[in-house]
């Protein structure tokens, strides 16, 4: 038996090809853009994964560190690490900031924006808050002035960065570290981080000073020390804005958690709570956002599928017409067009597939394609594919045989 | 001939169709979750280690020496300005003296009266002797009553004692003198040591308590570094060890120094340890007292132990180890961590011997289950 579809398609192959190219494309976009929402979710769980925590330990009554900000006392560590179950605990300081390349001025700096991460010296390779991997150079081994970027960051090994006022060094590389609007990190110690963190310009310190000096309770002529111990007292920072906690095997982290709130009187969030907040709170608006425009371009892609499935069935009307008159079985006619249809779906699912493939790396956020999305891309291609055939299948039943006669 | 044209069409189609699904197949297995992990390798070598220690810490003088009056006072004058290079007993400036000079005088005359007073009593005295020896003979001779001899016995006593009386008020009217003598040489502010003017709190005419400084005065010698190590990284830290020192003030300049001692208290708030470092030779021109400094300092190399880039240290699940290479599969292997230097190498104390092929860098995180393809360089690292 002849495939009326397959020898219809060799009759004009050309122009189905670049159809289904057509139609691939259109494809590729909405597949790209399932995936921009997956990298969305992926961002914040690679927040997650690489801080290495079990628990979060911040401020009370807040969501931070992420979602909202929290200070905790750079001493709180210790209290934690008494609980019963805690492996270990480590302050770490978020920040996002633009931080310059480059030292010293002049023209030819650059800034990306970045998360600045202030990690807690500890044991290498057990403390939560590290970059888990690099992708070259090395681990911070100094306790100041060095930091391991993320490559997204464009940053080299050796280069100089400047956070405030100080300049680090770039000594190691890794992937994929970003907070969860998807700027990429920059790891720095602790102690750097928090100074970065609350250091104000030397402008606003002077500032500063000169009130604390006009101020009369603080500048007084009879007690020479006071006015340095006030200034002092200002410039300090003993505040981190989360505990990261990692558990000891065998305990559950929501007992150690409940035991934290309830002892230490602070805000405790396991990673399940954490990826809620993440997922259901602050990307929950943007997230929407990119869902509807899936639909939109879901919906986009199905309408134009139909037209062009309806379009070539009608261009070989004549055809289906004779196909008729000499006695073909409606059947066959059928099967023909949906045939059809399915293979343009195959062909622009195939060349979607590609063209998201190659462009998600050239997006500046993450992209990330899912097998499992790709898969039920592509039997929804074919559901659409079908369902704009029946349209076409209607329209090729009711031509009248005098047709490829007539007119 | 009719059937070529068909037959050129199969192939024009097949010619699109098969690269468009190989390439397909490619991207499937090459791209996203199911691509294999890029990851670099090295091999564990057994090398020596030389550990280093670094902290930050702010150029201070061992000697500070504020000077100022000991009583409340006007300053009257100031020769010294900041910077100034000064001898040990060299005037810097005076406070006003007030009345201090008029009270010199004062009892500059008190002390002279006093000495008038004692010439007079030692006339007295001597008149009264005279007299009482007189009487004496007179009395012997039978001449004179024994009741006026009683009478000038007891004049050169009182004479006697009118002269002690006076003896002493010269003592105490010659002490008193010299000690507004003394006060008044006290307001004058005198460099105990050589040095440098390091500041100038105030300036003449400024009224100052007693005890507040006026000048500070350093000793150049006496420069070293008080400088703070993380306590997590501080094993080892003690006096004599070699150190490097940066100033940041000469960035690309290293000063070499020594460890002169670690402090007994440490801070327990920023949990640093103190340790006080040396210049090997005072930097010219001086740095300023504040400025910061990095200090590095090396401690005596270790033997050989196999070596790792602390990169390639890795946590899976609760344990801390390295992924190694067993016949072309990944395996965790715990490793013990020791002695680790600035340059990101660590020794391993368990867990791993040199010759073993292990992970040092990865695309991504590692698991178990992760195909790998060792390359040279991560895709995306610049050379």
């Amino acid at each position: 038996m002849i495939s009326l579809a397959g020898r219809d398609i060799l009759h004009s192959w050309g122009k189905f090809v670049f159809t289904g190219v057509g139609l691939g494309l259109l494809i590729g976009v909405t597949l790209v853009m399932a995936g921009v929402y997956r990298g969305m979710v992926d961002d914040g769980k690679a927040l997650l994964d690489n801080s290495g925590a079990d628990l979060w330990v911040v401020q009370k009554n807040t969501l931070g560190p992420y979602a909202e900000s929290s200070s905790v006392n750079d001493g709180t560590y210790r209290t934690i690490l008494a609980m019963p179950g805690v492996a270990r605990a480590a302050n770490v300081t978020y920040l996002t900031m633009q931080v310059r390349k480059g030292g010293g001025g002049g023209e030819s700096e650059s800034d990306v924006r970045a998360m600045v991460v202030g990690i807690a010296p500890g044991e290498l390779g057990a403390t939560p808050g590290w970059p888990p991997y690099l992708v070259t150079g090395r681990q911070i081994t100094r306790s100041h002035y060095e930091a391991v970027a993320d490559i997204a960051t464009g940053f080299k090994l050796g280069d100089r960065i400047t956070i405030r006022r100080n300049h680090y060094s770039i000594v190691g590389l890794t992937r994929r570290m970003v907070s969860s609007s998807g700027d990429p990190m920059v790891f720095i110690p602790l102690k750097d981080a928090q100074e970065a963190q609350f250091l104000k310009d030397n402008d606003a310190i002077w500032q500063s000073r000169r009130r604390t000096e006009a101020n009369p309770a603080f500048n007084r002529p009879g007690v020479p020390g006071l006015l340095d111990a006030v200034i002092a007292s200002q410039s300090t920072n003993a505040f981190v804005n989360a505990v990261l906690v990692t558990l000891k095997p065998g305990h559950a982290p929501d007992d150690v958690a409940e035991s934290i709130r309830r002892w230490k009187r602070m805000t405790v969030y396991t990673r399940a709570q954490m990826e809620d907040i993440l997922v259901g709170k602050l990307i929950a608006t943007s997230a929407k956002q990119i869902g509807m425009f899936l639909m939109i371009l879901a919906v986009v892609s199905a309408a134009i599928v139909a037209f062009i499935i309806y379009t070539l069935t009608m261009d070989k009307i004549r055809e289906i017409a004779v196909l008729k008159l000499i006695g073909t079985r409606n059947r066959t006619i059928a099967a023909m067009i949906m045939q059809q249809a399915l293979a343009l779906g195959v062909i622009g699912f195939v060349v979607g597939k590609i063209t998201a493939t190659f462009a998600a790396p050239m997006f500046p956020k993450y992209v990330l394609l899912m097998p499992l999305d790709t898969v039920a891309g592509f039997f929804a291609v074919l559901i659409i594919c079908i369902l704009a055939s029946v349209v076409a299948i209607r329209m090729a039943l009711k031509v009248d045989p005098a047709e490829a006669i007539g007119g | 001939m009719k059937r070529l044209p068909v037959q050129g069409r199969t192939i024009a189609l097949l010619a699109v169709i098969v690269p468009l699904l190989a390439i397909f197949i490619y991207v499937g297995l090459h791209s996203g979750p199911l691509a294999p992990v890029a990851v670099t390798v090295a091999t564990v070598e057994s090398r020596a280690v030389t550990p280093a220690l670094f902290g930050v810490g702010t150029v201070e003088a061992r000697y500070t020496y504020k000077i100022g009056p000991t009583f409340a006072g006007r300053i009257k004058r100031l020769d010294v300005h900041v910077g100034d290079l000064v001898k040990a007993g060299q005037v810097l400036g005076e406070m006003e003296p007030v009345d201090l000079d008029d009270r010199v005088r004062s009892q500059g005359a008190t002390f002279k009266r006093a000495d008038a007073v004692l010439r007079e009593a030692e006339a007295r005295h001597t008149y009264a002797q005279t007299q009482a020896h007189r009487y004496e003979q007179l009395l012997a001779a039978r001449s004179t009553s024994e009741e006026i001899v009683t009478t000038k016995r007891q004049e050169l006593q009182i004479a006697e004692a009118a002269l002690s009386g006076a003896r002493e008020e010269i003592v105490r009217t010659r002490s008193d003198r010299d000690a507004v003598v003394a006060q008044r040489s006290n307001l004058r502010l005198i460099a105990p040591v050589d040095g440098v003017i390091a500041a100038r709190d105030a300036d003449p005419g400024t009224t100052i308590v007693a005890g507040q400084a006026v000048v500070e005065l350093i000793d150049p010698k006496s420069v070293w570094i008080n400088a703070r190590f993380d306590q997590i990284s501080a094993a080892g830290l003690a006096g004599g060890l070699p150190a490097r020192i940066a100033l940041r003030s000469r960035s690309g300049q290293t000063l070499n120094g020594r460890v002169l001692r670690v402090e007994p208290k440490a801070d327990a708030v920023t949990e640093e340890t103190l340790a006080k470092v040396l210049f090997e030779a005072i930097p010219q021109p001086l740095p300023p007292l504040g400025e910061l400094a990095e200090v590095t300092v090396d401690l005596p190399a270790l033997p050989a132990a196999a070596l790792i880039p602390n990169a390639a240290v890795r946590r899976n699940g609760d344990k801390v180890g390295v992924w190694q290479i067993v016949a072309g599969d990944l395996q965790f292997s715990p490793v013990t961590l020791g002695a680790a230097d600035l340059n990101g190498y660590v020794q391993v104390r368990r867990g791993i011997k040199s010759g073993d092929q292990i992970v040092t860098y990865s695309e991504k995180a590692l698991t178990g289950r992760s195909r790998i393809h060792v390359v040279d360089r991560i895709p995306g690292v610049s050379p």
